[in-house]
């Protein structure tokens, strides 16, 4: 029966190994379960999950997986008895719901928790029916229904409780973090090459020079190795992006720290990129985009974050621009196009949450820029592709879009 | 397998494990695997193995790992500088002998041991990616060649290994698949009261219902760049008794404030919600 679990544990692309499956079973064998789920929640959790970015994955395929295991209807079932063969806790009751008391029996309860548990999908709050937390559903936790049976919660906390609770949503690899994690993945980033001062002992060398020299010392010195990666990072402000402000700024302290890259440069755009840029986030010193172009590198990796939402014309459209003053002929995707032609690499980096992007600009976008979601997964891969190319992401089918938008 | 053989760490008078931890150690040791131990800076990691060995009464090598470690320099070093030294000068050592000039890294000790030890190797994470790949053959086999002497180093009981790393980088899956794994979670406010006590045994329960009440607090401000964490805590609690002040008496800010929160923002959002 567990060789399922296991195969549940992968479909939700948890990597389990035979190797940890087999020290599972080792465990098992030794009874380091002490026979109970809770045991085996912690056991199995400890082997096999290595990463607490998986613990909720691990909590869904356990709770899927366990929801039909009657050894734990049975023991909730033994609490119940037990909670309702114990007038104590009866004695808050008012008259009420004494009576109302009598409206379920036991043995009704238990079928009617064990056909729900099955039922049941997910986590549920509040409501009349499911079991959860809050409301007046006679199962689950924090309830107000006299005759209500509470699953796990208060003392000697089940695992299907803590599974239940979902605790270790938040680490999620999925969902967007903070300036250390994006620090973190800022890191592969790089290529590391030999420049400036001598000031590193080489060994190698030494050892050889000093051989030829007849075994006086000769010491030979070579520079440090430095990250020569060149980034230029271009971001969205105000507007639809201010919702997304705080997390930029992050990502920004993260790739501005000092000596992080080879060159670092920084520029801003409203919206979308038309003929300047600017230096600072007010706008008031522009930059044209060809003076840009002209400055840099073919080698700069270009990384532009913004949600990419606009109203296709002011993407579309020649003089698009919002702003009447900009006397530019090109669309605003033709600027687009003309920075990503001009870089080697160039990545988009999207704090719109993919599931929107389908059936907007955002669509039209990353046919010219490789985009990525604005997570830490998201800028992993993106990092992989800035420093080693490979496959972009494939987003919709923009063609079928723009004609249905344009007519 | 009986029980009492299984449930051989139950934490020490002067460090509280939370149930799950306990479990955790108690499955590496029981499966001879290391144990991978993560969790927020302060939360207690590297202490774990400390008190695990003392709490099984057996000696702990540690290996503190930086960003130049080398997996070799943990097995051993063979210092060819002070050879050639020697055969150069002249010194007290027979310079044909190169076994005088191997040093045993913390590594290297823990498998030449002649009993069962506990080794740490804390901050695994800080090294070069390839890292912990290096130490998958002498993790597994629990031996290793000294290929300047031709001397081979096997442990005789396979040491009870406590691995901490940061999250600051990914680890290989190879590495992982032959851990153990645990995650330590930020404790709650009654284990946190318990750890407390038992830094500080002294303390009334009013002052320590207080000082965590201003703890929590501290830590559920939004957007702190780094939330303050138990060993925090206790420094802070430290230097509250140590210049007697009352917290309940305290108007107008939180004292010391200087040894919870570290970064130059943070005192600043602090001070201002304070304000507003």
């Amino acid at each position: 029966m567990l060789i399922d679990f296991l195969f549940e544990l992968r479909a939700r692309k948890l990597p389990v190994s035979t190797h940890e499956w087999m020290a599972l079973m080792e465990a098992l064998a030794l009874g380091l379960h002490e026979s109970s789920l809770d045991g085996f929640y912690h056991l199995c959790r400890t082997i096999c999950v290595k990463d607490i970015a998986h613990y909720d994955a691990y909590d869904e395929a356990f709770l899927a997986y366990f929801k039909d295991v009657h050894v734990a209807a049975l023991k909730l079932t033994q609490e119940l008895a037990e909670w309702l063969a114990d007038p104590r806790r009866l004695e808050g009751l008012t008259e009420e719901q004494r009576r109302a008391l009598q409206e379920l029996d036991v043995e009704r309860l238990r079928e009617l928790f064990e056909q729900r548990l099955r039922e049941q999908r997910e986590r549920h709050d509040g409501g009349r029916r499911w079991i959860g937390t809050g409301g007046t559903s006679p199962f689950g936790t924090n309830g107000q229904n006299p005759t209500g049976m509470r699953a796990g919660g208060g003392g000697g906390r089940s695992a299907m409780a803590v599974a239940d609770e979902r605790r270790f949503r938040e680490y999620r690899r999925d969902v967007v973090l903070d300036v250390r994690q994006i620090d973190v993945a800022l890191r592969g980033l790089r290529r590391l090459g030999r420049e400036g001062a001598q000031e590193e002992l080489d060994l190698d060398e030494t050892v050889d020079q000093t051989c030829r020299n007849a075994g006086e010392i000769e010491v030979v010195f070579r520079p440090p190795r430095r990250n020569r990666v060149k980034v230029l990072l271009l971001m969205d402000v105000g507007g639809s992006m201010d919702p997304h402000a705080e997390l930029v700024s992050r990502l920004f302290t993260a790739a501005s720290r000092a000596g992080r890259f080879a060159k670092f440069r920084s520029y801003y755009f409203h919206n979308c990129v038309y003929n300047s840029i600017y230096e600072d986030a007010q706008f008031r010193k522009g930059v044209p985009v060809a003076d840009l172009l002209a400055g840099s590198d073919r080698d700069e990796k270009l990384v532009v974050v913004g949600d990419a939402l606009m109203h296709p014309a002011e993407l579309l459209d020649p003089g698009g621009s919002m702003y009447l003053y900009s006397q530019q002929r090109a669309s605003g995707i033709e600027w687009l196009r003309r920075l990503a032609a001009h870089f080697r690499c160039a990545a988009w980096l999207n704090p719109e949450p993919d599931r929107f992007w389908p059936g907007t600009t955002i669509e039209v976008i990353a046919s010219v820029f490789p985009m990525w979601p604005l997570t830490l997964d998201g800028l992993s891969a993106s990092v992989r592709y800035l420093v080693r190319g490979g496959e972009r992401p494939r987003v919709g089918d923009p063609a079928k879009w723009v004609k249905a938008a344009l007519g | 397998m009986s029980d009492a053989a299984f449930d051989q760490f139950q934490g020490t008078s002067s460090y509280i494990a939370s149930e799950e931890l306990r479990h955790a150690v108690n499955v590496a040791v029981a499966l001879a695997r290391p144990l991978l131990v993560r969790g927020e800076p302060g939360t207690g990691k590297t202490l774990l193995a400390e008190n695990l060995a003392r709490a099984l009464d057996l000696p702990l090598i540690r290996w503190h790992v930086k960003s130049t470690t080398k997996a070799r320099d943990g097995l051993y070093v063979y210092d060819t500088v002070a050879r050639l030294h020697d055969s150069r000068f002249g010194g007290d050592h027979d310079v044909r002998d190169i076994a005088q000039y191997i040093k045993l890294g913390p590594l290297g000790e823990a498998l030449a041991a002649p009993s069962r030890v506990v080794l740490l190797i804390d901050e695994i994470d800080k090294a070069d990616i390839e890292f912990p790949n290096d130490l998958l053959l002498e993790l597994d086999a629990m031996r290793f060649r000294i290929d300047e002497t031709g001397r081979e180093v096997a442990a005789r009981e396979r040491p009870i290994v406590i691995i901490t790393s940061n999250n600051e980088k990914e680890l290989p899956d190879a590495f992982l698949r032959r851990c153990v794994f645990h995650y330590i979670q930020f404790p709650s406010r009654e284990l946190m009261a318990e750890i407390v006590r038992v830094h500080h045994p002294d303390l009334s329960d009013r002052v320590l219902d207080n000082a965590l009440e201003v703890f929590f607090g501290l830590r559920s401000t939004p957007r702190l760049r780094k939330k303050p964490s138990t060993s925090e805590l206790i420094d802070w609690i430290c230097a509250l008794k140590k210049a007697g002040v009352d917290l309940a008496r305290v108007s107008g800010g939180i004292p010391f404030l200087g040894t919870l929160l570290k970064t130059e923002q943070d005192l600043e959002a602090v001070g201002k919600r304070a304000k507003a």
